[in-house]
């Protein structure tokens, strides 16, 4: 028998009684206002909030934040912030991420009880270059903010199937005496543009 | 008899000021879960959600295992299946070799340490980067994790220092963490941009989408699978939910738990490959089959390594990871281990208090406390107990069945202890009073009292 | 009303005082009191070193003494949740068996729950540490475990504090472990008195006078670690308290 053959008969063999799947869903959060929710999550995980009030204001914004940064090297992939000076598409091989001082990125819509926004990375042609980049920056339409993970993981099943993830934040460890430190492999900091 | 949990206990504890600096540190992550449980107005709920949605789960491990793997290999991975720990590092092995990578970045996966995958690789000419930070300073040391979310709690900054100077030729005498996780991330990255492969573990696997769910704080699972073209995702048969909507209930609840964090910094979700990568999905049973079957264990499967026992447990706390010697330590781990060789782990479930601490705090609310009682019952009837331990309990309990001896033998006990001299009495056989005091003896018992009381009462 | 008192092993014989403080705080509240005499122990020193065999013969001797009875009161946290959560895989299906388990109470839980009482009159004038014993709290629950989020609640606690005069201390770890735990306490003894130790630094840092709780073991632990180290911290069980502070 071979291993895939023995390990599900195994398992057959051993399973329990069934057991009822419950709803998963929790109660939802009763928050008045969610987006300013999710800015004070934001906080919580160390990302920085920049309410921009339109596309003008986002340009603006952005181009303060390269000069804050002293990025030399930025990819965007958000058309209103940019369009930056490194094009990842026309990088043959990821290692060549290697490098970006700021990337920015469109985020799909951000979770108001955790200040995780699920990135479609998906659609980048290189997947890594969120984690690549000395720095990240995220560009959220401010319309865009679900209350929990429960509804959040309603919009993800919308989505076309795929892979994709939640940012929380900057990079960051805790491995050495619980001390906290921003920065561990990925950017540096994490700016969130709430856009409208 | 072999040394056991308390003799490395003991060790530990000796360094008075060290246990208590680990005890102090795992404390202070414990406060930081309760503060970040209390936000979530229907934790308790959500618990028993997790708790439902892993039995049903395991009612139907193997058709949700199956549909998972449809979706997956429908999205470009390639599903590979392990008995036991060595299919597994064999697989992992062949990966590597059929396509001629040596250099290999890794993420926390605790089921790699449980197949002790890094000696295996090294030994047939792999180098392998533990990319966690806390994996990496043990690994730099030559010493596995001490705690399953916190590799390297037992070590002091100014230790990691040293160490950073030793291996990495960094300067002297550093202790700032920024500074030591700065040069860790200037060091990584150079094994980041080398590597030919990276390997994660899995937290999640989704079956109705294919999904494998990766969560780390660091970002190193997304390094290791961004630049390399090959990626490894080794996981557990029980790691598989049924939807994507099961990820909310225990995304909520695991960082919480593990770090008091409302979620991890990065929450992955691999369907395929890379753009002409290749990914290859290993799942593995290694016992855990053995461990479904077994009625009064089964719970211990919903485990989803946060970490939350290890914190909480006071004995833990102080005595260290290490204590258990066994790849999870602390009360999961000493209900885990016994179920792999039950006499080589005999003392691990006689090294908790039964204070059901673990218990309350567990997200996926596993019994531990009563498995762990349940595998002192296994110990007991193996006859792994000290015969000189078997033999005392048989005397109490013929001892205490009787209200004769129980009156006679409390009575010689009490006059012994009055009539002993102190050098006697708090001899080396007493290990009660090495640090503590004997109760008192009272020559009247309660039932002297209560008859003096009754015939008070009556006159 | 009428109770059976369940007087654990140990205290018979070493803590006799703190059975005798448990009947008179019964029946000072006007319950009437009897003691079987016939019994000795409920078993669990066997059933948690692992000897289920051993416990067997003690948990079918409990319900021959006790089960004639309404209720059973019993003056420890452990020995009531031994009976009540740990005697199943001996008696089930025992007649009789399922009325004990919902007949046998710890003390305090016995003056809340049966006897309805929440406020006790009665003065005790010091600074006053609470230990909560781990099998009364997270076993039979007599308040909310500091893990759990829900709505705190402590029956030992609010009938100490409903006590003039009494000042309960805030500790910083309001419900960790003593690390008394039965035989752990001699097999893994250098955990277990650090721990022991631990805890009293607590409750001394927190001002408290006196230590109380409901179960002697713990009590008995700290007790020894204290008199050894030369504290004069005093541990008092919570019926000899409650004795003392009513009239």
């Amino acid at each position: 028998m071979d291993s895939r053959t023995e390990t599900l008969k195994r398992l057959r063999d051993a399973a329990p009684p069934a057991a009822p799947l419950p709803d998963p869903r929790g109660e939802l959060l009763p928050y008045a206002d969610p987006l300013a929710q999710l800015e004070i999550a934001l906080q919580a995980v160390a990302a920085v909030p920049v309410r921009v009030a339109d596309e003008a204001a986002l340009a603006e914004a952005v181009r303060k934040l390269v000069a804050e940064l002293g990025a030399e090297r930025v990819a965007s992939a958000v058309p209103a912030a940019g369009a930056g000076n490194v094009r990842p598409e026309e990088l043959p091989d990821p290692h060549q991420l290697e490098g970006i001082d700021l990337a920015i990125l469109p985020g799909a819509f951000g979770v108001a009880e955790n200040g995780a926004i699920w990135v479609n990375a998906a659609s980048f042609p290189h997947r890594g270059v969120f984690v690549v980049t000395q720095h990240l920056a995220i560009v959220l339409p401010a319309r865009e903010v679900v209350t929990d993970m429960h509804t959040a993981y309603e919009r993800v099943a919308a989505l076309p199937r795929g892979y994709g993830l939640f940012i929380a934040g900057p990079s960051k460890t805790a491995d050495i005496e619980q001390a906290l430190v921003i920065g561990a492999h990925g950017a540096r900091s994490c700016t969130v543009f709430l856009l409208g | 008899m072999t040394l056991g949990h308390a003799e490395r206990a003991a060790k530990f504890a000796a360094d008075d000021a060290r246990a208590h600096w680990h005890d102090q540190a795992l404390w202070f992550v414990r406060a930081k879960r309760d503060r970040a449980a209390s936000a979530v107005p229907d934790w308790e709920r959500l618990r028993g959600l997790a708790s439902a949605i892993k039995a049903h789960t395991q009612s139907r491990l193997a058709d949700y295992l199956e549909e998972f793997e449809r979706n997956a290999v429908a999205a470009g991975a390639q599903v590979h299946w392990a008995r036991d720990a060595d299919e597994h590092n064999a697989i992992v092995h062949r990966i590597l070799e059929e396509r001629g990578a040596t250099r290999l970045v890794k993420s926390k996966s605790m089921l790699t340490e449980e197949c002790h995958l890094n000696p295996y690789l090294e030994a047939r000419g792999i180098e392998v980067v533990d990319t966690d930070l806390g994996e990496r300073i043990v690994q730099l040391a030559k010493e596995p994790p001490s705690h399953i979310v916190l590799p390297a709690i037992h070590r002091k900054k100014e230790e990691i220092g040293e160490l950073f100077h030793d291996k990495l030729g960094t300067a002297q005498g550093l202790s700032d963490p920024k500074v030591l996780t700065e040069a860790a991330r200037v060091h990584l990255r150079e094994r980041f941009m080398a590597a030919q492969a990276g390997l994660t573990g899995v937290n999640f696997a989704v079956a109705e989408t294919g999904h494998v769910v990766v969560c780390t704080n660091e970002g190193n699972a997304d390094m290791g699978t961004s630049l390399p073209p090959i990626h490894i995702a080794c996981m557990g048969v029980e790691k598989v939910v049924p939807r994507l909507a099961d990820l909310a209930v225990f995304l909520r609840l695991l960082a919480r738990s593990a770090t008091g964090q409302p979620t991890t910094t990065y929450t992955t979700h691999f369907l395929g490959p890379m753009r002409d990568g290749e990914l290859h999905i290993v799942i593995v049973d290694n016992g855990r089959s053995r461990l479904l079957a077994d009625e009064k264990f089964r719970r211990a499967l919903h485990c989803i390594r946060c970490g939350a026992c290890m914190n909480t447990c006071p004995v833990f706390r102080r005595s260290g990871g290490y204590s258990y010697a066994y790849t999870i330590p602390g009360p999961i781990g000493a209900v885990l281990a016994p179920g792999r060789d039950l006499r080589a782990h005999a003392s691990l479930p006689f090294a908790s208090s039964l204070c059901g601490s673990c218990d309350d705090v567990c997200p996926v609310r596993i019994p531990l406390h009563e498995q762990l009682l349940a595998r002192r019952r296994d110990v007991a009837r193996a006859g792994l107990l000290s015969p000189g331990k078997r033999l005392g309990m048989k005397l109490t309990a013929l001892v205490l069945r009787s209200g004769f001896l129980y009156l006679l033998a409390a009575r010689v006990g009490k006059l012994l202890a009055r009539a002993l001299p102190r050098g006697i009495l708090y001899g080396r056989w007493n290990v009660w009073g090495r640090q503590r005091e004997l109760p008192p003896t009272p020559r009247e018992s309660f039932r002297d009292l209560y008859r003096q009381h009754r015939s008070e009462r009556r006159g | 009303m009428k109770v059976a008192l369940f007087i654990p092993c140990y205290v018979d014989q070493l803590y006799p005082h703190v059975g005798m403080a448990t009947v008179r705080v019964l029946e000072k509240l006007g319950v009437e009191v009897v003691y079987p005499e016939e019994q000795t122990c409920c078993g669990q020193p066997m059933a948690n070193a692992g000897f289920a065999d051993d416990a067997a013969p003690l948990a079918r001797k409990f319900l021959e003494v006790f089960g004639r009875f309404e209720y059973v009161v019993c003056p420890s946290g452990s020995c009531t949740s031994m009976v009540r959560n740990h005697y199943d895989p001996y008696l089930a299906g025992a007649p009789g068996f399922e009325a004990l388990k919902r007949g046998t109470f710890e003390l305090c839980e016995f003056i809340t729950d049966v006897l309805e009482v929440g406020r006790l009159a009665g003065r005790y004038r010091h600074r006053v540490g609470l230990h909560q014993s781990c099998h009364g709290l997270r076993e039979l629950r007599l308040g909310s475990a500091s893990e759990l989020l829900e709505a705190r609640y402590n029956k030992v606690g609010s009938l100490l504090s409903s006590l003039e005069g009494i000042e309960l201390v805030p500790l910083t770890r309001t419900d960790e472990c003593c690390g008394f735990g039965g035989t752990f306490a001699v097999a893994e003894e250098a955990v277990s008195c650090m721990m022991g130790r631990d805890r009293i630094a607590d409750h001394v840092k927190a001002g408290a006078e006196v230590v109380t709780g409901t179960d002697v073991s713990c009590l008995m632990h700290m007790d020894g670690l204290a008199r050894r180290a030369g504290q004069r911290v005093q541990f008092r069980h919570v019926a000899e308290v409650l004795a003392e502070a009513m009239p």
